[in-house]
């Protein structure tokens, strides 16, 4: 078990800022080895948090992308067909009997592995990002439960593979669907918010060093303005950096100075037509006056 | 955090877990003997940190959803700091710390004659111009209907349970029969696009690894997932009964549903229909349905579900039920455009208008004509006959 005491600034170092609850939940992660569920709308850096520990525990980073249909065969392991058919072939005149072929071929040997049994099966204990679980099916969450609580994976033909380092291992979803309640229990839950100002500030701050440090000011002001407006889909962290570092590229040394630019721009912000629609000229300049 | 301080009598940290945990249940958290051990476990294990601490780590401990997330705090200082509101009129629990009940007083309460169970002769129902007669017990139990019953009536005649439960049989019927037909999930299936290679390769071991026998693998079908919108506008009054009672059975039937009813605003009423007592389910329903008259708002509701509802509920395998006669007063042009942003979100989008039976009856008024082309199906639906009839077309969508 790792022995890291105060998390938060050691992320700070790596350039990731937490709020209190957020490096709270991460600590507990590391001191307990229990699953961190985030939850948050997108774009607030749930994924980044993995990214960030791993990172501060100097250990690697596996990842799983969850979507629709995921099973075990990509996510656990699968047998190296091609590979198996072969060795039979050349097998075929060495007069084994069948079962002895199949040990053979049902070995480690022959193991792909796919993310989730490379993460139980590291020296060291390495992070494992499983991403927008909610996008998953129910059949998937179910495969996940056997892992999370016992950290071993059954595999008919070899017998039970245990862990030889227990991951950290940190879950992700956007609300799509409701998980379910024995997943939740065998979390660590957080709920990560949109960061406040001052945060955000730091955030932009630890990113873009080379930001003039006005226009970050008026960058923050100006995007959490905007993420009170009654918008579709809010921008988050990624995008306030995005738009950040295309003012820069504009040469705009000020939100006030060239409207237009500013108002063009906007696309790194609004990912939607009618977000756009609904941000026009003044409402850019409103902003920026407010912001500055 | 010092409990010795507190004016309490349980002194000892173990007792004050024991007893905030009894304090969270009660409080509607999930919380088992594993969870008070891993808190006592936890806050033993070194020296107490600050109450801010504590309380972020019980707080990521124990919450497991936003809305406990959100609670948390007031809970937590109910009990540690005595700051909490406290209700006088509170019923006392398992614990003396309650500080909200874990449901909240129905508003239909009243209404309901008492807690007896259903089908006393008394269960209410639906206030219907016709529905003088009471309609007996609607047990919400899918029985074989009877199909003799004068099927051609038009639905504002309907007062008979039998015809209600036949209503509820045709539901699931007609739900069962749009199966969405792919899944990405492949399966072990006699006939399929994909060869099984693990299960073929194992069977062809004893033959030298020749493969003569193949395994095939292929996508099962899932089920569809229903949403329907009810409109109990005034206009829609002389079928809000029936189509209610189709709403209930889609929803107990089929797992994969959801209801929202509709007028001036959307109100989603999965959970009040989804209520095993059939008679409370319905007045539930109807209260919730009522009381705000006016017209139909058909853009700004289905606009409703679009912002709040649809990121959540909807997914490629979603089909939306529309039942509204299509009077509309408001704009034509939001109707439109919210239609085509729920078209976004679903699959299959079907609208049923009662209307659409009667005699001479053509979709004329502006709402329907600025509906019609994002509708993957328009049919009648005013009596049993015409929903029945939907079957054959629902199952090719």
């Amino acid at each position: 078990m790792s022995v890291i005491n105060d998390i938060g600034p050691k992320l700070a170092a790596v350039g990731y800022i937490a709020d209190e609850p957020l490096s709270v939940a991460l600590q507990l992660t590391v001191d307990l080895a229990r699953p961190l569920l985030l939850e948050g709308e997108a774009g607030v850096g749930k994924t980044e948090t993995a990214k960030a520990l791993a990172k501060v525990l100097d250990t690697r980073l596996i990842r799983l992308q969850c979507y629709e249909g995921l099973d075990a065969t990509s996510t656990i392991y699968e047998w190296n067909y091609q590979k198996q058919l072969l060795a039979i072939r050349a097998r075929e005149h060495d007069r084994l009997s069948s079962s002895a072929i199949e040990k053979q071929i049902f070995s480690e040997d022959f193991l792909l592995r796919r993310p989730l049994l490379e993460a139980i099966s590291q020296e060291k204990s390495p992070v494992l990002l499983i991403d927008e679980i909610d996008r998953a099916d129910e059949e998937f969450e179910a495969y996940l439960l056997e892992l999370l609580s016992d950290f071993q994976v059954s595999i008919p033909e070899l017998g039970t593979i245990e862990a030889t380092s227990r991951p950290y291992v940190i879950l992700t979803s956007n609300g799509t669907r409701e998980l379910s309640d024995a997943l939740r229990r065998r979390c660590l839950y957080s709920y990560v918010e949109f960061p406040d100002h001052q945060r955000e500030h730091d955030i932009v701050r630890a990113r873009l060093p080379d930001l003039e440090a006005n226009l970050a000011g008026e960058i923050v002001g100006f995007v959490q303005n905007l993420r009170k407006e009654d918008l579709e889909k809010k921008p988050g962290i990624a995008e306030t950096l995005d738009w950040a570092a295309a003012l820069v590229g504009m040469e705009v040394h000020s939100l006030l100075d060239d409207p237009d630019k500013v108002t063009s721009s906007m696309i790194c912000l609004l990912k939607t037509e009618s977000d756009l629609k609904s941000a026009p000229r003044e409402l850019v300049s409103r902003l920026a006056g407010k912001a500055a | 955090m010092t409990p010795s301080q507190t004016s309490a009598p349980p002194a000892l940290l173990s007792e004050r877990i024991i007893d905030f945990t009894n304090h969270m249940r009660a409080n509607g958290f999930t919380m088992g003997p594993q969870e008070c051990i891993t808190i006592a476990h936890h806050l033993s294990s070194k020296p107490l940190p600050t109450m801010q601490r504590v309380r972020l780590d019980l707080k990521t401990l124990l919450a497991g959803d936003r809305q406990e997330w959100l609670r948390f705090d007031d809970l937590f200082e109910a009990y540690w700091i005595k700051s909490g509101r406290t209700r006088a009129s509170l019923q006392q629990k398992s614990s003396p710390h309650i500080t909200r009940p874990e449901r909240p007083a129905p508003l239909w309460q009243q209404h309901l004659s008492d807690n007896r169970p259903e089908g006393d002769g008394k269960t209410p129902q639906i206030e219907v111009e016709t529905g003088e007669q009471p309609a007996g017990e609607a047990s919400g139990r899918l029985i074989a209907a009877k199909h003799s019953v004068n099927r051609k009536t038009d639905l504002k005649n309907i007062v008979d349970p039998e015809e209600i439960r036949a209503a509820e049989a045709l539901a699931l019927q007609l739900a069962r029969a749009m199966r969405y037909r792919l899944s990405r999930r492949y399966k072990t299936a006699k006939k399929g696009n994909r060869l099984d290679l693990r299960k073929t390769i194992r069977s062809a071991l004893p033959r030298g690894g020749e493969p003569i026998e193949l395994f095939r693998r292929s996508t099962r079908p899932r089920p569809v997932h229903i949403i329907v919108f009810l409109d109990v506008s005034g206009s829609m009054k002389h079928y809000s009964r029936f189509f209610l009672q189709f709403v209930k059975g889609l929803v107990c039937a089929w797992l994969h549903s959801d209801a929202f009813v509709f007028h001036t605003r959307l109100v989603h009423v999965t959970d009040a229909v989804r209520d095993r007592n059939s008679a409370r389910a319905m007045t539930r329903l109807a209260l919730m349905a009522e009381g705000f008259g006016g017209g139909t708002k058909l853009g700004e509701c289905l606009g409703q579900f679009n912002r709040h509802y649809a990121r959540k509920m909807a997914n490629s395998r979603t089909v939306a039920i529309v039942l509204s006669d299509g009077y509309d007063t408001g704009a034509p042009e939001k109707l439109e455009a919210e239609l085509a942003r729920m078209k976004k979100h679903v699959r299959k989008l079907i609208w049923l208008n009662p209307l659409l039976g009667w005699k001479n009856y053509a979709p004329i008024t502006a709402a329907m004509l600025a509906a019609r082309p994002h509708i993957d199906y328009f049919a009648a639906a005013n009596t049993l006959e015409s929903l029945a009839a939907l079957e054959p077309q629902l199952a090719q969508l």
